[in-house]
């Protein structure tokens, strides 16, 4: 295999460099980076935010020139031809270029006469691309009306339409939830097994990546290793394990206070335990507030092997819960999550209706002051409808619902007070600065005097971004302007906190820093609901509910909804899929509707 | 009530910022009136100077030298050169090089000694009537002062009849004055209107809005705070163009500067109200810019600032009584040339009122339709 | 397309690309309403607006006749303002009630006939004081003009009954407008009309659609095509170019049925003068789109280059032939003017070709550096 007859590497990139300026200051991208995609092989890009995926990706499609080093795409030279890359490769941003206000069809025409594809072509091509996407029904539908799982499929088919030579992948499935995941990368292999179709797709979700050929992990620019996945889980071989909580500790308040531990490199909550990463094996039995014979070995995962990683390039860990000035709200002496809290989100029969369409269709739910409560559900299923509905922002169109005893809609400036909000999409002051967002958002929270500064060097240091205090919003990297989104709604010690989606397309680092700190605040008794696609996520939550057709297929602890999933030991995710397609059947079999 | 007005300080605070942090946006909004009032002050009037005119000069008597001479000498004409045939007359005109070409006829001295009529003969370019009936009315003046001149230096009568004129407020007419005045309202509008409309559409296209309204910030309050900033851009605007009225163009300020800036006031609200209406309609920005233009356009040609009011048909008389620019020209005019005081100006502040308040009531209500 | 062509050559693909952004731009027009209003409903407006509003002619104008002590020469004298069209006359008794109207601009003028204005008719010649708001020059000029014929009309009268013959006077001015003898002011409005939609249409419509390409991220999947910059470039300007070539048929419509404005050039030079400055305002809008990359900044500035600069630079209303030289120099700059100037040309004076080459030789230039420039600035690169 590896003799000097093995097919010439789609890619071959030797000590590329490449450095942006931005005012006066120069930052050094990507340094060095040496590698090959074979033909016929998936490449996985995984890294934290601002490795340099994404430049990595820009640079193969001839959307950037290098600085320093070789690039070969599709043999050509990329700094000297771009023109002739882009007319044989196909490339899909992180936000696809699909036009909203063009069908679905006319989204594909366009791209099909843009690289020339003949109508004798198009009769072959259409067809299966429908197929493969399962796009047919809805061909004449607007764009900018598919849910986001949708979006992807599409774009994913626009990059197909003309047969290209290699496919780049930026993030294809950031925001998409399991199910459509599952069905975009059953795309992909499909394609890779039937055309042999050579593939390097950017990714922040780990078990895809150990699903590839070729892993090359990049950590601030560099690569820091590369080869099978297997060579990554393998750095922490014989160093993972799987822990029981004791008593009435929970999985997440383990892994919080596991995660403190100088022993420990990783730490999360999985199937009711904790799976712990050990520097030192022998360190296993040793382990504070862990019973003895709590502790089993267990294969070490993809995510272990790079957390490892990681960790070993000197990535600082998960810093500990930060006793820092917020402890305000603890101060009602609630145990956090326990079913005795006074209820603070009641819905019951919510309904929403868009015309004639059923977003949200009589659900019911409570969350109690310091749970956590997840809305799981695939894209489009009535999560985010629900959630502006909560905060206030859309009328209900029947039913009952009560934020912390009040209708948003009506509450007084006070009750919104209480109230924090990170919306799906980043929506800060893109040309304020990061100071001037916090300022603003302290001052209309009404904190003033010298609390207001405290809260925001408070903000500004617990979510480290006191080295962008004066850069403006909207050129912070995804993952900072995610803190600082966060950073926002917390300012003003809300006892409530809606999250839509705040994980999404963040790294396993920050996605670790982000539940540390959610743990923390409901320990102190702040109520949090949140959406997330993740679904291992869903394993900090106290009680979840699914949501699928704008209805609830589900609703429990995490447990208890695992259980229902097929297998001897069925992930959350697995559990997911289940639940939804089982329903969807059931809803689609002649004679079942409820 | 204190909490309230401090929340809407902190938005005015954030909005003045998101307007002027960028220093594009800040050039943007601030030089361009001020090159606009000096350009236009010099541009848009009919004060003609210069007026390209040809002498077609049949007789080449001392008469109808001595008419030429006061048509060069008027200061108003320049002679570009004289021609001896009608083909060279036609292709004066038509080509643009002469606004009008003056024939005098052959006979023309003759004529005169013996008291009979002598007539001279102005054919004028028509492409831009306007201008071109101004510039024969300046030859019929010179006209009408070599007659006076002639008879009395030939023993004729006077007439009986002899007008005495007098311009108030603007004594040797001159168009600028009228034209600069006005300008402080027309250079703030456009703008004004569309930067509110814009920093609304804005928030929306980036998803800001929906965080604005998850915080205490009540509508009312968030329609404040953004009224609030495009109201001191534009007042700043209308600063800079009185400005350069004062220092530049020396035109005398009779009136009160409190009651300019009172009848500022009103006029702002009044067009950032309309701002707001097209942001509550707009889903994008571009629909905001585009639908901007759209209302904005009937507003400047019916505002009276380059045609009058009164001669436009009733109905449209009627439709400029919701025009916040008419007010705001009116306005400046009786304010900066006439020294009116806001007793004189209840006709056009209460207007102007009246459709800032509608405006805002009708944005807000837009604001919480969409809401639901 | 009823063959199997597996490649197509280079050319056709080319074409391929262009006809597919073009229908997509289309399409995106068809589906905002806003563009429909900018291509249609606003040149309505505006057609209407000039057709019925916009007016330079002073009629109706309110003045006040102050008649101290009636008589019948000052009846003469007031019929004579009473019966021209130009005025319409409020009657009043003291000077200081019509100085009173004055104040309330509820006129624009005072006619100040004095008491012994009979008696000084018989005698020396009177004078009469003829009193204007000065605020509105040009009106003031014009109503300085009728009250004069007016007076001199009345002075006539009475000289003859007194038994001089003061006749026209020794010089008469015959004048004659070319090109415009009704001096109908639609005639030259119509070419501000038509210069007017055409640059609205021309640069607000483009104006937006590259920077909003940018901020929504489309343009990034776009380069990734085979497609080349000049294709996105014409992919952009033919559906706003022929958008334009609608508002021009309006227009020309208008001024045909509407307006009865003659016609004496030639329909061929017309449309191809008028697409001349069509390509040149799409070039003014995309090139600030291409190059501001930001939807607020890109609106600011094409309302600040587009409306008033076409409308008071542009000699529509204003003639540039007496404006100060340094104005002069700067209107050079404008686009606008030379249109206005073919328009004017074309439809009132003919094709005459000694102003129709330069004009449209500049504008020809002018379209060629725009568009070139925002060929160069449309870079398939994200640097």
């Amino acid at each position: 295999m590896s003799d000097a007859a093995a097919p010439a590497a789609v890619v071959v990139c030797a000590g590329l460099g490449k450095s942006f300026k931005a005012d006066h200051h120069s930052f050094q991208a990507l340094q060095d980076i040496d590698f090959q995609a074979a033909p016929g092989a998936v490449t996985a890009l995984v890294g934290s935010d601002g490795a340099g995926k994404t430049t990595l990706l820009r640079l193969m499609a001839g959307l950037l020139k290098p600085d320093a080093g070789v690039l070969t795409v599709v043999g050509v030279d990329a700094a000297a031809a771009p023109g002739q890359i882009q007319a044989r490769i196909g490339y899909m941003p992180q936000r696809f270029g699909l036009y909203d206000d063009l069908t679905v069809q006319e989204n594909l025409d366009l791209y099909a006469d843009l690289h020339g594809v003949s109508a004798a072509e198009r009769a072959v091509k259409y067809p299966q691309l429908m197929e493969m996407t399962a796009l047919s029904p809805f061909t004449r539908r607007l764009a900018g009306q598919l849910s986001g799982g949708m979006k992807q499929k599409l774009g994913l088919a626009c990059t197909l339409v003309s047969t290209p030579e290699l496919l780049l992948l930026d993030e294809p499935t950031a925001g998409v939830d399991p199910l459509s995941r599952r069905e975009l990368w059953q795309i992909i292999r499909d394609l890779v097994r039937d055309t042999g179709l050579p593939v390097i797709v950017s990714t922040s979700y780990l078990d895809e990546a150990d699903r590839c050929d070729h892993v090359i992990v990049l950590h601030r620019g560099k690569v820091l290793t590369q080869g099978a996945p297997a060579s990554v889980s393998g750095v922490a071989a014989g160093r993972s394990f799987l822990v029981t909580p004791s008593g009435d500790e929970k999985p997440r308040e383990m892994q919080a206070r596991l995660l403190g531990d100088p022993a420990v490199i990783d730490a999360v909550p999985e199937g009711g335990r904790v799976r712990v990463v050990l520097n030192d094996p022998a360190a296993a039995s040793a382990l504070p507030g862990v019973a003895p014979g709590a502790v089993v070995a267990t294969p070490a995962h993809f995510e272990d092997g790079f957390m490892t990683l990681l960790r070993a390039a000197g990535e600082p860990g998960v810093a500990p819960a930060a006793n820092g000035p917020t402890a305000a709200v603890a101060a009602s002496g609630l145990t956090a999550g326990t079913p005795e809290g006074r209820v603070e989100v009641q819905v019951r029969n919510l309904v929403r209706r868009f015309g004639a369409f059923t977003a949200v269709d009589n659900i019911s739910f409570e969350v109690r002051s310091g749970e956590i409560f997840g809305l799981l559900g695939p894209n489009g299923a009535g999560k985010t409808t629900t959630f502006r509905m909560l905060c206030g922002l859309l009328s209900v169109t029947g039913g009952e619902l009560k934020v912390g005893g009040a209708d948003m809609r009506t509450a007084r400036a006070s009750g919104r007070g209480r109230l924090g909000y990170v919306a799906q999409k980043f929506s800060l002051y893109g040309l304020l600065s990061v100071r001037e967002n916090l300022d603003f958002f302290a001052s209309v929270y009404g904190l003033r005097g010298a609390h207001k500064r405290e809260r925001i060097d408070w903000a500004l240091h617990e979510f480290e971004l006191t080295p962008y205090v004066g850069a403006p919003s909207a050129r912070l990297a995804g993952g900072h302007k995610q803190r600082l989104a966060m950073a926002a709604a917390l300012l003003h010690e809300p006892e409530l906190l809606f999250l839509d989606e705040p994980t999404s397309g963040a790294d396993p680092m920050a996605r670790r820093d982000f539940w540390r700190r959610i743990t923390d605040l409901s320990d102190r008794g702040v109520t949090v609901i949140i959406t997330t696609h993740f679904m291992a996520e869903a394993e900090y939550c106290d009680r979840i509910a699914i949501l699928d057709g704008g209805r609830i297929l589900a609703q429990g602890a995490p447990a208890e909804i695992r259980a229902r999933g097929a297998g001897e030991t069925p992930t959350m995710e697995d559990a997911f899929i289940a639940i939804v397609e089982d329903s969807r059947a059931a809803e689609s079999a002649p004679g079942a509707a409820a | 009530m204190f909490e309230s007005v401090l929340r809407m300080i902190a938005l005015t605070r954030k909005e003045l910022l998101a307007i002027l942090k960028d220093p594009r946006s800040r050039i943007t909004l601030f030089v361009p009136p001020i090159i606009q009032c000096l350009i236009f002050g010099y541009a848009a009037t009919f004060d003609l100077s210069n007026v390209p005119y040809a002498a077609y000069d049949q007789d080449r008597s001392a008469a109808s030298q001595q008419l030429l001479a006061r048509l060069d000498g008027s200061g108003v004409f320049r002679r570009i050169g004289n021609i001896d045939s009608p083909a060279a007359m036609t292709q004066a005109i038509d080509n643009g090089r002469a606004l009008l070409v003056l024939q005098i006829a052959p006979d023309f001295e003759r004529r005169l000694q013996a008291g009979e009529q002598a007539d001279v003969q102005v054919v004028a370019d028509g492409r831009n009537s306007n201008t071109a009936g101004v510039a024969m009315g300046y030859v019929s003046t010179i006209v009408a002062t070599f007659n006076g001149d002639w008879r009395s230096g030939h023993g004729g009568a006077t007439p009986t009849v002899q007008p005495t004129l007098r311009a108030w407020y603007n004594a040797n007419l001159e168009t600028r004055w009228n034209m600069i005045p006005a300008l402080i309202g027309t250079l703030t509008m456009m703008q004004t209107v569309m930067l509110t409309a814009l920093s609304v559409a804005r928030e929306r296209e980036q998803g800001t809005f929906d965080q604005l309204q998850v915080t205490p910030l009540r509508p009312a309050e968030i329609i404040v705070g953004k009224t609030v900033p495009s109201m001191l851009v534009g007042a700043v605007q209308a600063t800079n163009v009185l400005l350069v009225a004062q220092l530049w163009f020396h035109i005398p300020f009779q009136g009160s500067f409190l009651v300019l800036y009172a009848g500022l006031v009103l006029f702002l609200l009044a067009a950032v109200g309309l701002g707001l209406f097209v942001s509550s309609v707009a889903q994008t920005m571009q629909q905001a810019m585009l639908y901007t233009f759209i209302v904005m356009m009937p507003f400047m040609l019916l505002s009276g600032l380059t045609t009058p009011i009164s001669s436009m048909p009733q109905v449209l008389q009627d439709f400029t009584l919701i025009n916040p620019l008419r007010y705001a020209i009116d306005i400046a005019h009786r304010v900066y040339l006439e020294g009116a005081g806001l007793d004189r100006l209840g006709p056009d502040l209460l207007p102007l009122a009246a459709i800032g308040v509608v405006a805002l009531t009708g944005a807000s209500w837009m604001f919480q339709r969409r809401l639901g | 397309m009823t063959a199997a062509v597996d490649k197509m050559g280079p050319r056709a693909a080319k074409l391929l690309r262009i006809w597919a952004l073009i229908r997509k731009e289309g399409l995106q027009v068809v589906r905002d309403p806003s563009s429909f209003a900018i291509g249609i409903v606003l040149p309505l407006i505006l057609i209407l607006l000039y057709g019925y509003g916009v007016t330079f002619d002073v009629k109706h104008v309110p003045v006040a006749i102050v008649v101290e002590a009636p008589s019948p020469d000052a009846a003469d004298l007031t019929s004579g303002f009473s019966l021209s069209p130009y005025f319409s006359v409020k009657a009043v008794t003291t000077l200081a009630a019509a100085n009173e109207l004055m104040l309330e601009r509820k006129v624009d003028g005072i006619v100040f006939i004095r008491e012994d204005f009979a008696r000084q008719v018989r005698l020396s010649g009177a004078s009469v004081q003829v009193i204007l708001h000065g605020t509105d020059a040009n009106r003031a000029r014009i109503m300085q003009a009728y009250a004069q014929g007016a007076l001199a009309q009345a002075g006539a009268r009475a000289a003859s009954e007194g038994g001089q013959d003061l006749g026209a006077g020794p010089v008469s001015v015959q004048s004659r407008l070319w090109f415009n003898d009704a001096d109908d002011s639609h005639y030259y409005l119509v070419p501000g009309l038509i210069v007017l939609v055409m640059t609205l249409i021309g640069a607000t419509l483009t104006a937006m659609v590259m920077a909003r390409e940018w901020e929504r991220g489309t343009l990034e999947a776009l380069f990734v095509t085979p497609v080349r910059a000049d294709e996105i470039m014409i992919g952009k300007l033919v559906p706003y170019f022929l958008l334009g070539l609608c508002g021009l048929g309006l227009c020309m419509l208008a001024a045909k049925f509407l307006f009865m404005v003659p016609f004496r050039g030639s329909v061929w030079v017309l449309g191809f003068t008028s697409m001349l400055y069509l390509l040149v305002t799409l070039g003014v809008g995309l090139l600030i789109s291409t190059t501001l990359r930001s939807q607020f900044l890109a609106s600011q500035i094409t309302q600040l280059v587009t409306f008033l600069p076409a409308t008071m630079l542009s000699g529509f209303i204003y003639d540039l032939r007496s404006v100060p030289a340094v104005i002069r120099v700067i209107s050079y700059g404008v686009p606008a003017r030379y249109f206005v100037a073919l328009l004017q040309t074309i439809f009132l004076a003919g094709d005459v070709w000694s102003v129709i080459l330069p004009n449209a030789l500049m504008l020809g230039v002018m379209a060629t550096v725009l568009l070139t420039l925002t060929r160069r600035a449309i870079r398939k690169s994200l640097e």
